[in-house]
C-alpha cells in the first residue's frame, strides 16, 4: 500500500497529575496486538513535567519504546501543547499507528492531529483488528446510540488513529522484567504557541465517593428506583461491597440523579468487576455503557426487560426486597 | 380528530405540549393537593407568550386568531385546565378593555401583562351572581376621582393578578344601568386579597375574594361611558364563555386518552376490559362527545374570529360541552373502576375540575334562557 | 458579541429498535430532532447574547429537511439560519464535515465564538465540532460548562473526569456543550411563527469560494466505512431462584462466592 515508512504501533500514555491514566495501560494491551500483526514495535508516547510512573508503567506494561518529552510547559493537558509535541513527534518519527484514550482530554487531542496530519481517526473504539493483506486496523465503534457498530478503515492515510473507549480492553499482564528502550526527545512548545491556561481545579465528588470510571463495584438504579430518596438503598449495598452508585439516563432525566452519575451513551462508559442494575430496562444506551462489565446482576421486576439479555445473574423480583436482603446476607457473611 | 390543523398550528401544538408534559404535569398532582399552583410554574407559559396570544400585536400581543389560541389552551388544558384558565382569564380581561376602552387605557392595561403580569374580573358577589344588577359595590364621585367600595367573590387570579377590571355601582338605583368598569391596580391602597376559596376543582386557579375599601381611582381608569358596565361585562362573558368550553374539551380529551389506555391494559376474566361491550359503549359515547365539542368550540372561535358577538352561539357551546364534560369524565372515572376513585389515579381530578364549567361564565341555566331569549328575538 | 452555532439534525436514536429478523435498523417512523447536545450549545449561544449582546447564527450541514431544525433554531431565538448543503458534500467523515463547515463559517464570519454539541446521537464520534477549531487554527474548549467573557479575556470552566478544570483564554474560541452544560429554552409562540415562515437560505459548494473540492464528501474522507452490522445479545445468564428474597439474595451471594467474584 506503500506505507513501507511508517512504522510502530504508538500508544498515549495519558497521565492525572503525574500518574498513568488506566486507559493509556490498557491500550498498551491492545497495541501490542496490533504491534504484533503488523510486525512492527509496540511504543509508548509520554508528556508531561513528571514522566517517571509513565515512563515505569509503560515498561510494566510491555511497551518495546518509550517516546518522553517533557516539560514544565507539559504540567496540565492542552491542545495546542500536547497536539504539538505530537505532531513533532509524528513528523520526526513517522508511525504507522496511534492509540489515543477516548477521554475527555483524548478525544480532544486526537481530533487535533488528526486533522493537522490530515488523516482518519475513529472515536470510541471497543474492538480493534488488523486486516493482514493491507495492514489496515479495523476500528470497530458503536453509533446510533449503540443500537449500531461499524468497522472503519483509514485506508488512504497515515498514521491510522483511533480513540478508545476507557474500560472496553483489560489491562495486559505486569512485566516487571521488561525494559523498554527509552527516548528522550527535546521538544519544547513556546509560551506563545499556549493559548490557554489551566488556572484552577475542582475536583469531582466532593463527598469522597469513587468515581464511576474507577469503581470495582457499581450498583445502578433506573427508572424502577421511583425517586430520588430511594437510591440510599443502593448506596447501602455499595458500601458493604466498597463501590458506588451509578444510575441510567431515566434516572438523570427524572432530575433523581447528577448527570455525573449516568453510565451509558451519553453517560460514563464504565467496565466494574461487578455490575448491579436495578430497576433498569436495559435501553441499548445503557448496555452500551455497561456490557464489557466482568459479571453483570440485573434485578428486575419485568422478566421481559432487555436487561436480562445481558446479564450474567439475573433476579426478576422487587428491588426494594432483594437489594436490603442482598445487604443483610452480605453484612452476615462478613461478621461470621 | 376531526378538525384539519395547519403545519402552523400543529408545530405550535408540538410546542406547547412539549412544554406541558415536561415542566407542568409532574407538579400537578401536589399542586392539585395542596390547592395551589407555585408561581414559578406559570413562567413556563408567559416566556412561550401564552398570556397575550390573540391579543393585538400593536399591545405586545402575538396577534393569533382565537380559533389557533383555543387549540392551544385545549392542548394547555389536557394537563392542568386550571393552570390553563389562569392565563385565560388574564387575556380576557385585557381584551375586554381593548374592545371597550380608550386606546391609552388598554396600552396601560396591556404593558402590566406583557412582562409576565395576571390580570383578574372583579364582578361576582357574594349577592350577585347569576343576577350582576344585584350587585353592592360603589363608585363614587369625588372631584376628578371614584372611591370604590364593595367585596367581590370567587376572583379568578384574586391574589395574582397585578391589575383588574372591577365593576361598581356609580348609580346605586340604576339596576344594571347603574354598573360601570373601571381599572385598578392590586396594589392600589385599599385593595385586599381576602380568604382563599378551597374548592372541589381547578385547584391550580387562585381563587379569592377581593374587598375594596376606599379605593381610589382616577377618573380616566373608567371604562367606556358611565353606566356602560354591565354591557361590557356581558360582551367579556360572551368572548370567554367559549373559551372555557375548549378547556373543557381539553379535560374530557385527556380523560379519553387516560381510559383507553387503562382500557387496554387491564384485563378481568383474562380479557382485557376495552373488549367488554358496556366498556366500548361508554368509550364510544365520550369520543363521540368530545369530537362534536371540539368541532363545536372549533366553529365558534371562527365565528368569533370575524367578529360575531356570538352571544347565542357561545351560549350554546359552554352549555354542550360543559354538560358533555360532566358524563365523559364521570365515566372515565367509571372505566377505571375502584382505582378511578383513588387519588394515585388521574381521573378523578378530571370529574372534580369540570363540574365548574357549568357554573360559571353563567350558570348553564342561565345560558339556556339566554339561548331561548334569542330564539324568541329571532323568529319574527 | 458574533456567535455561530453547529447543529445536527439526528434521528431520535432512543427511538431506534432493530429488526429482529433482518438486524437491521428499523429508520421509519423514528422522529428527527435537533441532536439534543447542539441545543444546549445553541443555548450557551442564546445566554451569551443575552448577557453580552450581539447575534447567533445557526448552520446545519445537511439535505433539505434538516431546515427544520435551523427553524426549531429560530424559534428558541437565533437571529440567522443557514443550511449548507451540496451533492458534493455527501458521504463525508468527520474530517470533511469539519472542513466544510469551517469554510462556512469563514465564509460567514468573522465569529467570537462558535459552538457546537460534546457529540451527535447518531454518529457519536464527539470530533466534528473539535475538528472546525483545528481547520480554523481556533482554541478549542471541550464539554465546557459556562463562558464568561470579559472584553477579549474568555474564562471558561470545563468537565473532565476528575473533576473541573478552569480555563483562561481569548476569543476567539471553539466551544462544545454538554447536558450539564445548561436546560435548553423552548421556542415562544411569536418566533415559533416566524420561524415558520422564515426564508432559510443555503450555501451550496458554489459558494464557498476557494474551498478545498478534494477535502470534501466521500473522497475527502479519511475513514470509510467497511461494515456494519447490530449488535447480537442472547440471553445466557444464570437465573437465581428462591422462595423470598433472603433465599435468592443467598442463592446470589453463594453462586458469586464460588465463582470468586465476591
Amino acid at each position: 500500500m506503500g506505507f513501507e515508512t511508517c512504522k510502530d504501533v504508538w500508544v498515549f500514555i495519558e497521565c492525572f497529575q503525574g500518574q498513568p491514566k488506566s486507559v493509556g495501560l490498557e491500550l498498551l494491551g491492545q497495541g501490542r496486538k496490533l504491534a504484533d500483526s503488523l510486525k512492527q514495535d509496540l511504543c509508548a508516547v509520554v508528556i508531561g513535567k513528571e514522566v517517571e510512573a509513565a515512563i515505569k508503567a509503560s515498561g510494566d506494561y510491555g511497551a518495546d519504546k518509550v517516546y518522553v518529552v517533557k516539560g514544565d510547559e507539559y504540567e496540565n493537558y492542552s491542545a495546542d501543547a500536547y497536539g504539538h509535541v505530537f505532531l513533532e513527534l509524528c513528523k520526526k518519527y513517522d508511525p504507522n499507528t496511534i492509540l489515543v484514550g477516548a477521554t475527555v482530554n483524548g478525544r480532544d487531542m486526537g481530533s487535533k492531529i488528526a486533522v493537522s496530519l490530515r488523516t482518519g481517526l475513529t472515536a470510541d473504539c471497543t474492538a480493534l483488528s488488523v486486516e493482514e493483506e493491507s495492514g489496515n486496523v479495523v476500528w470497530e465503534r458503536p453509533a446510533f446510540g449503540g443500537n449500531l457498530y461499524a468497522q472503519i478503515l483509514c485506508s488512504e492515510t497515515r498514521p491510522q488513529m483511533g480513540t478508545c473507549r476507557p474500560g472496553a480492553f483489560k489491562k495486559p499482564e505486569v512485566n516487571p522484567d521488561n525494559h523498554p528502550e527509552v527516548i528522550w526527545v527535546d521538544i519544547h512548545t513556546p509560551a506563545a504557541m499556549i493559548r490557554t491556561r489551566v488556572i484552577d481545579f475542582i475536583t469531582a465528588c466532593a463527598d469522597n465517593d469513587i468515581r464511576l470510571d474507577e469503581a470495582e463495584v457499581i450498583v445502578s438504579g433506573g427508572r424502577g428506583m421511583r425517586g430520588p430518596e430511594n437510591f440510599a438503598v443502593l448506596k447501602e449495598l455499595a458500601d458493604v461491597l466498597g463501590g458506588t452508585v451509578g444510575c441510567s439516563r431515566a434516572a438523570v432525566d427524572s432530575g433523581w440523579m447528577p448527570q455525573t452519575r449516568q453510565v451509558g451513551q451519553t453517560g460514563s462508559t464504565v467496565s466494574p468487576k461487578v455490575y448491579f442494575a436495578c430497576g433498569i430496562s436495559g435501553a441499548v444506551q445503557h448496555v452500551a455503557g455497561m456490557s464489557e462489565s466482568g459479571t453483570i446482576i440485573a434485578i428486575n421486576k419485568d422478566e421481559t426487560a432487555p436487561i436480562f439479555e445481558v446479564a450474567d445473574y439475573c433476579m426478576v423480583g422487587d428491588l426494594f426486597e432483594i437489594v436490603p436482603a442482598l445487604v443483610k446476607e452480605l453484612k452476615a457473611r462478613q461478621q461470621g | 380528530m376531526g378538525l384539519i390543523y395547519t403545519e402552523e398550528q400543529k408545530e405550535l401544538l408540538a410546542m406547547v405540549r412539549e412544554m406541558a408534559e415536561i415542566e407542568i404535569k409532574p407538579y400537578v398532582q401536589e399542586a392539585d393537593e395542596k390547592g395551589e399552583c407555585p408561581r414559578e410554574l406559570f413562567k413556563w407559559g408567559f416566556d412561550m407568550g401564552l398570556h397575550m396570544l390573540e391579543i393585538p400585536e400593536e399591545y405586545g400581543g402575538t396577534g393569533l386568531s382565537y380559533e389557533t389560541t383555543a387549540m392551544i389552551f385545549e392542548e394547555l388544558a389536557k394537563v392542568d385546565a386550571g393552570y390553563a384558565i389562569t392565563f385565560v382569564t388574564t387575556f380576557v380581561a385585557l381584551r375586554n378593555v381593548i374592545l371597550a376602552g380608550t386606546k391609552e387605557q388598554g396600552q396601560y392595561f396591556a404593558d402590566k401583562i406583557a412582562p409576565g403580569g395576571f390580570a383578574g374580573f372583579a364582578l361576582t358577589e357574594p349577592n350577585s351572581g347569576s343576577d350582576p344588577a344585584a350587585m353592592r359595590a360603589t363608585a363614587v364621585l369625588d372631584g376628578d376621582e371614584y372611591i370604590l367600595n364593595g367585596t367581590k367573590t370567587f376572583i379568578t387570579n384574586g391574589a395574582l393578578a397585578d391589575v383588574f377590571v372591577g365593576f361598581f355601582k356609580t348609580d346605586p338605583a340604576g339596576g344594571h344601568r347603574g354598573i360601570s368598569a373601571f381599572i385598578v391596580d392590586a396594589d392600589a391602597p385599599g385593595v385586599t386579597v381576602g380568604a382563599h376559596e378551597n374548592k372541589m376543582g381547578l385547584r391550580l386557579s387562585n381563587t379569592t375574594d377581593l374587598i375594596f375599601e376606599n379605593v381610589r381611582v382616577k377618573a380616566s381608569a373608567m371604562v367606556g361611558p358611565e353606566g356602560s358596565g354591565f354591557k361590557l361585562a356581558l360582551n367579556a362573558l360572551n368572548l370567554s364563555r367559549a373559551f372555557v368550553a375548549t378547556m373543557a374539551v381539553g379535560i374530557m380529551q385527556r380523560a379519553l386518552d387516560e381510559a383507553v389506555k387503562y382500557a387496554k391494559e387491564r384485563k378481568q376474566f383474562n380479557t382485557p376490559i376495552i373488549k367488554f361491550q358496556m366498556v366500548q359503549q361508554m368509550l364510544a359515547d365520550m369520543a363521540i362527545k368530545i369530537e362534536a365539542s371540539r368541532c363545536l368550540v372549533n366553529n365558534t372561535m371562527r365565528l368569533m374570529d370575524q367578529g360575531n358577538l356570538v352571544q347565542k352561539e357561545g351560549s350554546i357551546c359552554k352549555t354542550f360541552v360543559s354538560d358533555c364534560a360532566q358524563e365523559v369524565t364521570s365515566n372515565a372515572v367509571q372505566i377505571f373502576g375502584g382505582y378511578g376513585y383513588s387519588k394515585e389515579y388521574p381521573v378523578e381530578k378530571l370529574m372534580r375540575d369540570c363540574k365548574v364549567f357549568q357554573i360559571f361564565e353563567g350558570t348553564n341555566q342561565i345560558q339556556r334562557m339566554t339561548i331561548a331569549g334569542v330564539l324568541e328575538r329571532e323568529y319574527k | 458579541m458574533n456567535i455561530v452555532v453547529c447543529i445536527k439534525q439526528v434521528p431520535d436514536t432512543t427511538e431506534i429498535k432493530i429488526d429482529p429478523v433482518k438486524n437491521t435498523l428499523i429508520r421509519t417512523g423514528v422522529p428527527s430532532i435537533m441532536n439534543p447536545f447542539d441545543k444546549n450549545a445553541l443555548e450557551t449561544g442564546l445566554q451569551l447574547k443575552d448577557q453580552y449582546g450581539g447575534k447567533v447564527t445557526v448552520i446545519s450541514m445537511g439535505p433539505p429537511q434538516a431546515k427544520a431544525v435551523l427553524r426549531e433554531a429560530l424559534s428558541m431565538g437565533a437571529d440567522d439560519a443557514w443550511l449548507i448543503t451540496d451533492r458534493a458534500f455527501g458521504g463525508s467523515d468527520t474530517y470533511a464535515t469539519s472542513y466544510i463547515l469551517s469554510q462556512a463559517i469563514g465564509k460567514l464570519g468573522p465569529f467570537d465564538v462558535i459552538l457546537g454539541g460534546k457529540q451527535a446521537i447518531d454518529g457519536d464520534t464527539g470530533q466534528t465540532a473539535p475538528s472546525i477549531a483545528e481547520h480554523l487554527d481556533a482554541v478549542r474548549l471541550t464539554y465546557i460548562l459556562d463562558l464568561q467573557v470579559d472584553g477579549d479575556k474568555v474564562i471558561a470552566r470545563r468537565q473532565v473526569e476528575e473533576g473541573i478544570e478552569v480555563i483562561e483564554t481569548v476569543l476567539p474560541v471553539l466551544c462544545t456543550a454538554t447536558k450539564e452544560s445548561n436546560k435548553p429554552r423552548y421556542g415562544t409562540v411569536k418566533r415559533k411563527i416566524a420561524s415558520l415562515k422564515a426564508e432559510i437560505p443555503e450555501i451550496t459548494l458554489a459558494d464557498l469560494v476557494g474551498a478545498d473540492q478534494s477535502k470534501m464528501g466521500l473522497k475527502g474522507s479519511p475513514t470509510k466505512v467497511k461494515a456494519t452490522f447490530t449488535p447480537q445479545r442472547t440471553a445466557s445468564g444464570v437465573n437465581i431462584e428462591g422462595n423470598n428474597p433472603g433465599e435468592m439474595a443467598g442463592s446470589l451471594i453463594s453462586k458469586l462466592a464460588d465463582a470468586k467474584i465476591l
